[in-house]
């Protein structure tokens, strides 16, 4: 029996492919994804605050999707229901009061130092979009809370504008918004922003001369 | 003439490592505000006020219901008078000038007086209010707002706003109509008139909210339960509940002059706080506010162990 020889593929650099490929390879040094070592200076609690932000946005997700599948009204006549709410609603206080000192360290670390501008633009801009991701939240409960800040809401968004485009008085719109919409953004700005983290690394203290 | 140059902020990749397990660090953190959440969710539950029915307001408060029907009519209620984007009665709000609650447009139209007449034309065998409406159609504009101008000031003037007690005046059918409108809030049956106009799906309650927000009802209830605009209402909800805290700056501004005296208040706040969010996303770019940290070292707590061997030259 004839062997057939191995036929080794040249990559293409004119493949999309192998294009995306490199792309995707060179966003962060090799090894440097999901390292098994930290520079020696990162020792301290405030680091911590980072993946707790982390680990609340995934519990939010997880109790928002348990929510989805009873629908919008289930909360209100399911004592189950109502449960899963209070996790959403009380991993939404944690998720925001982690990412609160979170950004408060980062400041303090003066940590856009050393190229790293779009890690913190990326993360004020999560920041952002998650108020605004609880806000529709808050007025897709369909209840008493929903109408009060929606009738008080509606002025200020009215007042520039917006509002003839994002109807806070519409819960159907809202309720989209909350869970596919901004859930999107919010997910996309997280995984750019770790991605940065990881491509420049964790910044060093300030004033430090060099590696060590 | 010599200059101090501020060193380069150094690779991180070039500074000496330890171990440290990223996963195994993930993992335990989404175990404890896993049982964080857990425990406040048992310990705190969530609050679910029921929300306001037209019923509801109508057997609260009949008085309101029949005030704000006369005011939708009359065409003085917030939404008859608002402007964009739910008509042209009002330019609303501007800052420096530029008119940005205009530049909206008019995107959903509501007619105010339209939030009454509609439910009642939807009423099939009432000869009454079938007369009442023909009557009111039938009028001149300027006749339909006379009357019920002259109605609503007679409300304001009764005992409790109690129409049983308005005296006899020249009000056309002002009377017939709001109290038929009355009849039909109680029966429930008004939130499915004002909410699907004409499809069987609902899902936008604009109108039955405008309508609520016309009325005293709904803010007297909230004011009651601490969530008034000056009591840095849209922040908090029901209960003893932390509600949004993360909007803490933006409510602030609502309690303080010369916000809180102004007539464009809502468009100054927003612009004020959209300078303040670029003025926060672009800091890193910003000489003065990107020193800070520098000015009021409390880096060196957080990297105590780096700097007691490193000292500084």
């Amino acid at each position: 029996m004839t062997a057939v020889p191995r036929v080794v593929a040249t990559p293409d650099d004119a493949s999309w492919t192998v294009r995306l490929r490199r792309r995707i390879g060179g966003l962060v040094p090799a090894g440097e994804a999901l390292p098994d070592s930290q520079p020696s200076y990162v020792s301290s609690w405030i680091y911590v605050f980072g993946v707790l932000t982390l680990a609340a946005l995934t519990v939010v997700v997880g109790s928002g999707i348990v929510l989805t599948i009873g629908g919008s009204a289930w909360w209100h006549v399911s004592s189950v229901g109502h449960f899963v709410n209070s996790l959403h609603l009380w991993s939404v206080e944690l998720f925001f009061m982690f990412m609160v000192i979170h950004l408060w360290g980062k400041f303090w670390m003066a940590a856009w130092r050393g190229r790293r501008t779009m890690t913190w633009v990326t993360g004020v801009v999560a920041f952002v979009t998650s108020i605004g991701t609880a806000f529709t939240g808050y007025l897709s409960q369909s209840n008493f809370d929903s109408q009060w800040i929606g009738a008080e809401g509606k002025d200020g968004v009215n007042a520039i504008g917006v509002g003839a485009f994002f109807n806070v008085l519409n819960p159907g719109q809202m309720l989209l918004w909350h869970v596919v919409l901004l859930p999107l953004v919010v997910g996309a700005l997280t995984v750019i922003h770790i991605v940065l983290v990881r491509r420049h690394g964790v910044v060093p203290p300030i004033d430090a001369t060099g590696g060590d | 003439m010599t200059t101090t140059q501020r060193p380069r902020t150094p690779d991180s990749h070039a500074f000496s490592k330890r171990p440290y397990d990223l996963v195994k660090e993930f993992v335990i953190a989404l175990g404890v505000v896993s049982l964080l959440t857990v425990g406040l969710a048992v310990i705190f539950s969530s609050p679910d006020e029921p929300a306001i029915t037209m019923s509801g307001w109508a057997k609260a408060d009949p008085a309101d219901v029949v005030a704000t029907a006369t005011g939708e009519l009359a065409g003085t209620t917030t939404s008859a008078t608002y402007g964009p984007p739910y008509n042209h009665n009002a330019d609303g709000q501007s800052v420096l000038g530029i008119p940005l609650q205009k530049l909206g447009g008019v995107r959903i139209p509501v007619d105010s007086a339209a939030l009454v007449l509609q439910p009642l034309a939807d009423q099939v065998g009432s000869p009454a209010v079938t007369g009442a409406l023909a009557r009111w159609r039938a009028a001149a504009s300027s006749q339909r707002t006379a009357w019920a101008t002259a109605y609503a000031d007679a409300l304001a003037k009764a005992p409790g706003g109690d129409p049983a007690q308005v005296p006899a005046g020249d009000y056309g059918p002002v009377p017939n109509l709001t109290a038929a409108f009355l009849d039909v809030a109680r029966s429930g049956y008004l939130e499915g008139s004002l909410t699907s106009s004409g499809n069987f799906y609902g899902g936008d309650q604009t109108r039955s909210l405008l309508l609520l927000s016309d009325g005293a009802y709904l803010e007297d209830r909230a004011v009651a339960q601490q969530l008034g605009g000056d009591q840095w209402g849209m922040m908090n909800e029901t209960g003893n509940y932390p509600g949004q805290p993360w909007m803490w700056l933006y409510t602030f501004w609502y309690q303080v002059k010369p916000f809180s005296t102004s007539e464009n208040a809502d468009a100054q706040v927003w612009a004020l706080m959209m300078l303040l969010t670029l003025a926060l996303m672009l800091l890193p770019l910003i000489p003065g506010l990107r020193d800070i940290p520098r000015w009021i070292p409390l880096h060196r707590l957080i990297w105590r162990d780096y700097y007691r061997t490193h000292p500084r030259l």
